[in-house]
């Protein structure tokens, strides 16, 4: 297998109380679907959470593509080449589809407020390759035909594609989806997991979050399975399936 | 209008040619009806700079301020310090105006550094208070050294002088007069174009997109890669300098500025020209503070011959009926066009009702 993309070491996070992750080490290789998957309230999204810096880890590291990843606020964790969806879709609702994707662009752009000012060849080149890439995105994700119509005013599915889209302008290594099929049906699912494989076929690398066992079983190269804030179990999906913790924290254990 | 101009380029250039005549003759045509229109219309200007200035804050990045006269206040202060008798200093205006815009750029920065954490009612009141703050500084900062005269504002502030012209005095030109009043007009005309161009282009821009974004979902923002700490911070230090440019414009036409034109009812002024207009939209804010300017002027001079024409003597003071009928406008405005009278469009489908989630 190719090289690690992400390391994360020893990730712990409590909640007064609550240890919501608790010691979790996992490896993401380059060019991979990683899926994380656990009964609710294991810890999954508090990963996420502290991975993308909304949140700050109380002990552990990540290694980034070979350095330490300093996480102080989330757009650096972005400019580094993380970028996230969220479980509780967070578009820009009264931006158009195509405008979110644009807001994407900001990071590997740079026009200053001079530029916007002065609107000289150097911006007005920028901001053209920025609608451009922005169009191209958005058919990449399938809703090309939507790219004006308010955020908020497009169907379910295509928000959690717009959401993608937004994600991926901002160039990202790392791809982190938090249960992108949450709430849709059979059909869209499906069509989401053409999305993703068509994602993983470009060379992109995709940390997933999924509830949907059937979908991260099907997709995923390889899953960890966390429970209580502990990662207890870790490999390609076929394997974790007929691990017995794992059983037992889906189905729950034997009367003691 | 991008469309009219291709598909009709003569029609589009006429209407232009139209608006910039009758922009240029309306000083003109107003000085015929009374000067004092002229200053009303100059005084309209300057609080069109400061909607837009505070447009930019409250309707592009979504942060309420309450306190935004104090820019008004720090650029009309630097321009009374640095051009007046008071302390010697006779600078000319382009020297002083630039100088007005950066100090409130920095006062911008100042209060947006500590109010970057706090949204919605938590920012309001802190910006309140930083007006406030201003204002007192202001009206206290005469002893031990005197620097703003305190209560008593600074006097005999140099009127503005660019080459020969100086505008507090009447000129003939062409055989046309033109006072004092109707030759700050043209400047305030000019500065106003320019003013209404950066709005425009700030808006789409990429930074302008920022802003929005920060309105619309903060940590989704952040997410996109977007330091929200800084383009909030540059939220702040534009529309800020925008208040410093009018400031320094209002203490050249005034030629005395104390600490009461700065007091917290002006900042709900402005921030009033910014709702009722339409937050968001360059022309809906322009318009809000062109009627917000206009309208009770109009009635100061219609409510009392209205009243004797009626009733044959003055019921009610014309002060008092005037803000009694401008609030109840408001109010209406508010009820039947929450979004503004000339919204940007995203806000008016927000206000709409039309939701789906």
């Amino acid at each position: 297998m190719s090289e690690v993309l992400l390391e994360a070491q020893d990730i712990s996070k409590h909640f007064g109380g609550v240890q919501a992750l608790n010691k979790v080490s996992l490896s993401i290789q380059r060019g991979e679907i990683y899926g994380l998957i656990g009964p609710n309230g294991a810890g999954k999204t508090t990963f996420f959470n502290v991975l993308t810096g909304l949140y700050t880890a109380d002990e552990g590291r990540f290694v980034f593509d070979g350095v330490p990843l300093k996480i102080s606020a989330p757009h650096e964790v972005a400019a580094a080449g993380i970028a996230r969806t969220f479980q509780n879709i967070r578009l820009f609702s009264n931006m158009t589809a195509l405008e979110n994707v644009m807001v994407g662009r900001h990071l590997r752009t740079g026009a200053g407020i001079f530029g916007a000012i002065l609107r000289n060849r150097a911006t007005r080149e920028e901001e053209d390759a920025i609608a451009q890439r922005a169009q191209e995105l958005l058919r990449y994700v399938g809703i090309q035909r939507h790219s004006n119509i308010l955020a908020r005013n497009l169907a379910y599915g295509d928000q959690r594609r717009l959401e993608i889209a937004r994600a991926l302008a901002t160039e990202p290594k790392l791809l982190a989806l938090d249960e992108p099929a949450a709430g849709m049906n059979a059909t869209e699912t499906a069509s989401l997991k053409r999305l993703i494989e068509a994602l993983r076929a470009d060379g992109n690398t995709i940390l997933l979050i999924e509830h949907d066992v059937k979908l991260v079983m099907g997709l995923c190269d390889r899953v960890a399975v966390l429970d209580y804030g502990e990662k207890i179990a870790e490999g390609p999906p076929t394997e974790v399936q007929r691990d017995a913790k794992v059983i037992e924290a889906y189905l729950g254990g034997a009367v003691a | 209008m991008t469309k009219l101009r291709n598909t009709q380029p003569a029609l589009y250039w006429c209407g232009v040619a139209l608006v910039a005549i009758a922009l240029i003759a309306l000083p003109l045509v107003l000085t015929l009806v009374g000067t004092a229109w002229v200053r009303i219309t100059n005084l309209a200007i300057l609080f069109t700079f400061l909607a837009l200035g505070l447009n930019i804050v409250v309707g592009f990045a979504g942060l309420l301020d309450l306190g935004y006269i104090a820019f008004y206040a720090v650029g009309a202060y630097v321009y009374a310090l640095l051009a007046s008798p008071h302390f010697g200093l006779h600078l000319p205006f382009w020297i002083i105006l630039p100088i007005g815009a950066f100090c409130a750029c920095v006062a911008g920065a100042l209060l947006g550094a500590p109010t970057l954490r706090l949204r919605g009612d938590y920012l309001a009141i802190v910006t309140l208070g930083f007006g406030e703050i201003v204002r007192i500084l202001i009206n206290n900062l005469s002893s031990p050294f005197n620097i703003t005269n305190g209560p008593k504002g600074i006097t005999r502030i140099d009127p503005l002088q660019i080459g020969s012209v100086e505008f507090y005095n009447s000129d003939t030109w062409l055989g046309i007069l033109f006072t004092g009043p109707a030759k700050y007009y043209y400047i305030l005309l000019l500065i106003l174009m320019a003013v209404i161009v950066i709005n425009l282009r700030l808006q789409q821009s990429r930074i302008g997109r920022a802003w929005v974004a920060i309105r619309e979902d903060e940590v989704a923002a952040k997410s996109c890669g977007i330091n929200t700490r800084n383009i909030k911070l540059l939220a702040f230090a534009m529309g800020a300098s925008f208040g410093g440019i009018a400031g320094g414009m209002f203490s050249a036409i005034q030629g005395f500025v104390s600490p009461e034109s700065f007091i917290l009812q002006e900042s709900i002024m402005v921030l009033s020209m910014v709702v009722l207009g339409g937050m968001g939209n360059v022309w809906g804010v322009i318009a809000g503070a062109l009627l917000l300017s206009f309208v009770p002027e109009l009635l100061r001079y219609t409510v009392q011959p209205a009243q004797q024409a009626l009733f044959g003597r003055m019921l009610i003071d014309p002060e008092v009926l005037r803000m009694l009928i401008f609030g109840a406008a408001l109010v209406l405005t508010m009820r039947f066009r929450p979004a503004g009278l000339w919204p940007e469009s995203r806000h008016r489908q927000e206000f709409s009702g039309e939701h789906r989630t």
